[in-house]
């Protein structure tokens, strides 16, 4: 393990992905206006939730947004650095490419997940920031220092653990080849983290904080914004973050030994 | 002795995709799980007590959103994502060779997809029913006949409009960002995630001049047996079709014109 080699070639992995992304200028003008759109429509659907009720599962619409503002900011990384990697996995898997991968003298996984970077995602990233610092200023939280590092810490949190589930989900595909659909159902639950975890019924409840922990991904660090969680709860999702990030790659590491190639 | 040839063509287009589309069963399952988002929007509506504002009682919207759900599931396009890689393959030249138009061949695939689909979608409803017993229901014979007609139209709209889309591949080569973008408001306007009749007055006032309201939120209202206006509904439908299928004829001819035959 060798930080400096690491960081060189992921600095060439940007600089050939941004180039071959680049070539299509307005794809990532309509991109943007996706972005908008998308974070328009989950506000206004937000919107008619709220028209007739104040509170919804203990929240106000106010504070609703935090969330939202998450949501938008783990969905841009997803756009910007999962997909475009992980759907790439299958398509190794299929052609058998993944041979050239294995080969390299660089670790496969961080090679695989950090290969591609489809920059469409940070537009949406950015929005998020601004819609956070419009929450912190509507919800009038108070910026210090221990607020700033907790909710750094659970932020990264989410992402690791959605990296994981991503991870895990493509790795499945050395079995199955063909996982392109099973992504879309992950993608389909993770929808459910634009809402607070406590307008689903508690059976749903259970299933988004156990199995696809959900709650982990934006509930959690909505709650530090508004200086809600307690400190049990930060420290639950620290270790679920490390049990995770550890589970996936032992997977991939198990995983890669049922690899036969293709067609050879 | 015209109408024979065309009656044999569809007949084995068909019957060669459906018997391709059974080799794909599991990808279709998962794809029809991931299109249960509309449970969740259930949970959230009846967990909140949101439903008394608008009017409609616990059983009659857990109706609605199956039906959605329904709808959703057999109208389901994504013609444009086919066409883009088989354009970017260059795979659409032989099929420019043959006296059949291409977009016949994404139809008939849609449609194997859809028998297909049929199972798994009854098995998600049945699993529904377990956890809902109290919206069991019958729907009368006339309104089922009626929404199934009208879902088939609304399956029509939504691949004419993504033909159309596919077809700017001539031009610009990623038409799917654009589908991206249409799809935004088709998600957040169709009733699938609310229904219609919950939007504000200022969203009302102007959505049934489109045609978002006519794919999931039209049919769904007719099968599960909510308040609708059938005729007005259905000739929508029919407009819409008839104002977009020559659009699609122009740029379906003015693009093969443009055809450069990539990757050959």
């Amino acid at each position: 393990m060798n930080p400096r080699k690491y960081l060189t070639v992921y600095k060439k992995f940007l600089h050939t992905s941004l180039a071959s992304e680049l070539e299509y200028k307005t794809n990532i003008l309509i991109d943007l206006i996706t972005a908008i759109l998308s974070l328009i429509g989950s506000i206004f659907l937000l919107s008619i939730f709220f028209q007739n009720s104040g509170i919804i599962g203990g929240w106000e619409f106010e504070e609703a947004l935090i969330i939202q503002g998450i949501y938008t900011i783990l969905n841009g990384i997803t756009n910007t650095w999962f997909n475009p990697n992980l759907t790439e996995i299958v398509k190794h898997i299929r052609e058998g490419t993944l041979d050239f991968v294995l080969l390299k003298p660089i670790d496969s996984q961080f090679f695989i997940s950090f290969k591609k970077i489809n920059p469409s995602g940070f537009l949406e990233v950015i929005l998020g920031i601004f819609l956070l610092i419009f929450c912190i200023k509507i919800n009038q939280i108070d910026l210090n220092l221990s607020f700033l590092i907790l909710s750094l810490i659970t932020i990264i949190c989410s992402i690791c653990i959605l990296y994981s589930l991503w991870f895990f989900i493509s790795t499945t595909t050395i079995w199955f080849v063909k996982t392109w659909n099973a992504t879309e159902v992950l993608r389909s639950f993770l929808y459910i983290g634009r809402f607070p975890l406590n307008s689903f019924s508690f059976s749903l409840r259970i299933f988004f904080s156990v199995f696809i922990p959900i709650a982990f991904i934006t509930t959690i660090p909505s709650e530090v914004f508004l200086g809600l969680s307690q400190s049990w709860k930060i420290l639950l999702e620290v270790i679920v973050t490390l049990l995770f990030l550890i589970t996936s790659r032992k997977f991939w590491l198990f995983a890669l030994k049922f690899y036969t190639s293709a067609s050879s | 002795m015209m109408f024979n040839l065309i009656n044999r063509k569809i007949f084995t287009l068909l019957k060669v995709q459906y018997s391709n589309m059974l080799e794909y069963r599991v990808e279709i399952a998962l794809w029809a799980i991931s299109g249960i988002i509309p449970f969740f929007m259930l949970n959230i509506w009846t967990n909140n007590n949101l439903n008394e504002s608008i009017n409609i009682s616990d059983v009659m919207l857990s109706r609605y959103f199956l039906c959605a759900f329904f709808v959703r599931q057999f109208s389901v396009v994504w013609v444009v994502f086919s066409f883009e890689e088989d354009s970017l393959m260059g795979k659409v030249s032989p099929y420019l060779i043959q006296p059949l138009n291409p977009f016949l061949r994404y139809f008939a695939q849609h449609l194997a997809e859809q028998i297909t689909r049929f199972p798994f979608a009854l098995i998600i409803a049945f699993f529904f029913f377990i956890f809902n017993p109290e919206s069991i229901w019958i729907p009368k014979l006339g309104l089922l006949l009626l929404s199934i007609v009208s879902t088939f139209l609304s399956f029509l709209i939504q691949f004419l409009i993504q033909s159309i889309v596919a077809c700017l591949c001539f031009w610009t080569e990623k038409a799917s960002s654009i589908e991206r973008l249409i799809f935004i408001p088709t998600l957040f306007l169709s009733g699938l995630l609310a229904p219609v009749v919950s939007f504000p007055e200022y969203v009302k006032s102007w959505i049934y001049l489109t045609p978002f309201p006519y794919l999931i939120d039209f049919p769904a209202n007719l099968l599960s047996g909510n308040e609708t206006n059938i005729s007005g509904g259905l000739s929508m439908q029919i407009i819409w079709i008839l104002l977009l299928f020559p659009v699609f004829r122009k740029i379906w001819s003015s693009g093969t014109k443009k055809y450069t035959a990539m990757g050959s």
